[in-house]
């Protein structure tokens, strides 16, 4: 979309969008080129020159078991978290549509949890699944040593599954619910006088009207996975145990600040870029089907 | 709509308060156990009523952790995250749209492209700069021989350090330098009629006078819209304060919670945890509810 | 085909009530439409046939059965909205074939009827198509086969032309009383456009505030207005109203300016009385000539068959439509005929009709 009518041909326009230019230059391209470089280099720490490697990073972590560990574990944290938050939320946005007595009130509270930082929510949760004190001790006092995320890697990234699902079906509700709100109200009164109940209607009207919301949160949900659980992983689980909960942003993070290891950290962030750009190109192409509707 | 369904409304307002419970029930969970005490919050089960240690907890909290600089440095980052989003977006958004230069659309793919790759997946490279944000530019003058031409000529050896590791500029301008409320306005622009632009230059305004007199106020919602979205997510960034604030004195409250994680053996300090995390996560969570109208908004319209 | 049977219907909602018991009847078979501004409550009345809005208080009734409590699939009436609400995702064979599919008609026997529809609607050679690739016209006809295909008992229009432009709007609506016609089914048409109701209706009903104003056949609503409100909504241009103060000897017009001599049908001396004209019962003559009234042309609106001259009558403005070659110059003094009989009286204070008989016309007071 262009306008018709702007106001000059001149350069002067430019001016206005050198303060972003200067920063994205800066913080974004700057930096993303340097970790191209790094990449394809041996960083040492605290500076001392670097020598060209190649693709011998990448080499190095495609070729170890812990990488491997490290992105199975994000696909299998993706995979289950998006999956309860979009469904518990597209469960309730269209619950929430029907527009009964108190909806209005699940309206406003159901999205709080999308406020909250993800490591203050990471530590109410901790606090919450904790073995020994709080809630799952209850159940270990039945079954002890069922539950115990310190030492089961299962309960460990149950435990991240649930704190990261807890905020995200916030935010998918407040997608959802927009784009139940925003197919006309006539349409479904048009299939009431078709003669669809309410269950029918859903299936047959509501649902396709809003598969490309569905399509659009898949990728925010998954590309958020691998960003916004940085903190819950930082704060309840470190990783552990036994690298079983040690999710990419986070590997990225302990190899290159704790490990100073610069040179695979890049390395593992460029291939978490491709990932993510894959998902995004793939995100614009159902982001053209969303204008087909109209 | 006339609709018997009695089946179906139970059902929904089961599930809807089920939902409910869910929601509420950790923000619920973690008040109770801000206000027991070290006993009582490590009984098993513990006790739904309240205690009353709630205001010497919350004390504790705020002392153990030094909540109240912390508070200070978050409410600052998120803040100058927002106010320099609203305004460097709205500059950029103006230039793209109302005016044609060359170099425009690869400016507009330039930008567009940030939209992509998130702060967390370029941390490393990202932390260099800010430990020395001139170095990209220094690394020009070296590449191109700028430096030593320089050197040669004034004998001064060019060495640009600005490090801005533990500063306020440090922990805002990473976080400002991303696509997300350009396109924001620009889709805003893009609506705001062809004929009020050839209304105002009637009226004699110029480029700047059009932006200032008119399309600013038009985008007041816009505004508030994109402010409290940025405010929110500024003040709930974690990892990239925790990278570039070594020193204490610049940490923000959600990267100071780290200290209040209970320590292995003795009993575990979960009430002063709980009070810690309340007090961390009330200022976004009062932003949300104060300003739901613009927070969704701002949501729904910041994604497209 | 069925009768419909409105008692003392009441909407309110939280704040506001926006019908007013409404009383009703309509035959089998006829054409009704409902006439009024927007927000008069024309189109709640047609929701709550439909069962899209619950009855708040009072009966409707379908075919001697009470139907308030029955879902809108339960009532046997097709809508035509607004808007066409054309499932989008669909192609206009699965719009007009959804209602058979959700009552389970067989694939085979839903395509004939399909194809059936859209033989008399003429929509064959678009029947995959999507309602995105439709036209205003070609949508407004898939929206009629939607309500056709069920064959139902009674046909609800919301206001279905108003979203297309003029030209079409005129084919249409032969189209839907030729339909009628054809299909003899019960139709509630609701709409704000008086020449769509006109020439639509069987039987108008006018209605203002979410109150019948008048319930008649366009020409009775024409000829013989109930109510102040519906002169002037019908009919265009607006009817003229003069108002007057019942007088010992007559009716006193334009603050006392002119005096109707007539017998005062028992008003009592003061009673505010409203004297109505229609712009096309007014004669333009010359100045003088006997029994004339003078008046002085404020400007002329030509409609190419005639004009609309508008003039000064003792400082009210007055129309007066003429087919006549005359074109009078604004600042002219022309001299206004009408006869007694084209008159219509309506109380100031309720808007009611009042009958009496007038003998003449307003004469200067001298």
């Amino acid at each position: 979309m262009e306008k018709r009518v702007t106001f000059s041909r001149s350069t002067i326009g430019i001016l206005f969008a050198v303060p972003q230019l200067l920063l994205i230059f800066t913080f974004f391209y700057w930096p993303a080129g340097q970790a191209v470089y790094w990449s394809l280099t041996l960083q040492q720490p605290w500076g001392g020159g670097n020598i060209w490697v190649g693709l011998d990073n990448f080499r190095s972590i495609l070729s170890n078991a812990d990488y491997w560990h490290s992105i199975s574990a994000s696909l299998v944290f993706a995979a289950i978290s998006t999956g309860l938050a979009m469904v518990i939320a597209l469960v309730l946005a269209a619950l929430t549509d029907r527009q009964l007595a108190g909806s209005r009130l699940y309206r406003v509270v159901l999205i709080w949890p999308y406020g909250i930082a993800a490591p203050a929510l990471a530590m109410a949760f901790r606090f919450i699944l904790a073995p020994e004190a709080g809630f799952m001790a209850v159940v270990n006092r039945f079954w002890p040593g069922l539950w115990d995320p310190g030492l089961d890697g299962v309960a460990a990234m149950a435990s991240i599954i649930v704190a990261f699902s807890w905020k995200y079906v916030g935010y998918n509700f407040i997608f959802f619910l927009a784009a139940f709100q925003a197919i006309p109200r006539s349409l479904i009164e048009a299939a009431a006088m078709d003669g669809a109940g309410v269950v029918r209607r859903f299936r047959d009207i509501q649902f396709p009207l809003i598969t490309p919301t569905i399509f659009f949160l898949l990728v925010i949900n998954i590309t958020e996975s691998f960003q916004d659980s940085f903190g819950i992983v930082d704060i309840m689980t470190a990783g552990g145990p036994a690298n079983a909960t040690n999710l990419m942003v986070y590997k990225i993070y302990s190899d290159g600040f704790k490990g100073f290891d610069y040179s695979g950290a890049a390395a593992q962030s460029i291939i978490l870029m491709l990932l993510i750009i894959v998902l995004t190109i793939f995100q614009f192409r159902f982001i053209e089907r969303r204008v087909h509707y109209r | 709509m006339v609709e018997r369904t009695p089946i179906l409304n139970l059902f929904t307002h089961l599930i809807l308060f089920l939902g409910f419970v869910f929601c509420i029930a950790p923000f619920a969970i973690v008040v109770i156990a801000a206000s027991h005490s070290l006993k009582e919050v490590n009984d098993v089960p513990m006790s739904l009523l309240p205690g009353s240690d709630f205001w010497v907890n919350l004390q504790t909290a705020w002392t153990t952790a030094d909540l109240g600089p912390k508070l200070f440095n978050s409410f600052v980052m998120a803040a100058g995250v927002a106010a320099g989003k609203v305004i460097v977006s709205a500059l950029t958004a103006f230039s793209i749209v109302y005016f044609r230069y060359r170099g425009r659309t690869l400016i507009f793919w330039l930008i567009f492209v940030t939209l992509m790759l998130p702060l967390e997946v370029r941390i490393v490279p990202t932390y260099a700069v800010v430990a020395n944000v001139l170095s990209p530019y220094q690394a020009i003058l070296d590449v191109t021989g700028l430096s030593w031409l320089i050197e040669k000529i004034s004998g001064v050896e060019v060495s640009l350090n600005l490090g801005l590791l533990n500063s306020y500029t440090g922990l805002i301008m990473p976080l400002v330098a991303t696509a997300t409320g350009t396109f924001l306005y620009r889709q805003f622009f893009l609506t705001v009629p062809d004929e009020l632009t050839e209304a105002a230059r009637m009226d004699g305004a110029g480029a700047l006078r059009f932006f200032v007199d008119i399309l600013l106020p038009l985008s007041r919602t816009n505004m508030a819209a994109l402010g409290t979205i940025m405010f929110l997510w500024a003040w709930n960034q974690y990892l990239w304060p925790l990278l570039i604030t070594t020193d204490a004195s610049h940490a923000t409250a959600v990267t100071e919670l780290k200290q209040l994680i209970p320590n292995v053996g003795g009993m575990p300090e979960w009430h002063i945890a709980m009070a810690g995390t309340l007090i961390v996560m009330l200022p976004p969570l009062i932003v949300v509810v104060a300003m739901q109208r613009w927070f969704v908004r701002g949501l729904i319209a910041t994604e497209k | 085909m069925a009768s419909i049977t409105i008692r003392d219907v009441k909407k309110s909602y939280a704040k506001a009530q926006v019908v007013h018991g409404v009383n009703l009847d309509i035959a089998s078979g006829e054409f009704v439409v409902i006439l009024g501004p927007s927000g008069c409550g024309k189109s709640t009345l047609l929701r709550m046939i439909a069962g899209l809005e619950e009855i708040s208080d009072g009966t409707i009734a379908i075919d001697g059965k009470v139907v308030n409590k029955l879902e809108p699939r339960e009532r046997g009436c097709a809508m035509v909205f607004q808007n066409y609400a054309l499932y989008p995702h669909m192609s206009v064979a699965q719009n007009i074939g959804y209602s058979l599919k959700v009552a389970g008609v067989a694939a085979a026997q839903r395509n004939q009827r399909i194809q059936a529809v859209a033989r008399i609607l003429e929509l064959e050679h678009l029947l995959d198509r999507k309602p995105a690739a439709l036209s205003g016209g070609q949508r407004q006809r898939v929206a009629m086969g939607r309500a056709m295909i069920r064959e139902p008992k009674v046909f609800l229009f919301d206001e279905p032309l108003s979203n297309l432009d003029a030209k079409l709007r005129v084919q249409m609506r032969s189209e839907i009383r030729k339909l009628h016609r054809r299909l003899g089914a019960t139709s509630v048409f609701v709409t704000h456009d008086q020449v769509e109701a006109m020439t639509l209706a069987d039987r108008l009903v006018v209605m203002n505030g979410g109150r019948v104003e008048q319930v008649g056949t366009p020409a009775e609503i024409y000829g013989r207005p109930a109510s102040r409100f519906v002169a002037s909504f019908v009919g265009a241009p607006a009817m003229n109203i003069l108002e007057g103060v019942v007088a010992l000897d007559g009716i006193s017009l334009l603050e006392g300016s002119r005096r109707l001599p007539m017998p005062r049908a028992g008003l009592p001396v003061g009673t505010k009385v409203a004297m109505g004209i229609r712009p096309e019962a007014v004669r333009m003559v010359d100045p003088g000539a006997a029994g004339a009234v003078e008046a002085t042309v404020d400007f002329v609106e030509e409609l190419g068959a005639g004009r609309v001259v508008y003039v000064d009558l003792d400082g009210a403005s007055f129309s007066v439509v003429t087919s006549e070659s005359a074109h009078p110059a604004p600042g002219s003094t022309i001299g206004l005929k009408f006869s007694p009989s084209d008159m219509h009286f309506f109380s100031s204070e309720t808007g009611a009709r009042l009958d009496f008989f007038v003998a003449s016309l307003p004469e200067p007071v001298v």
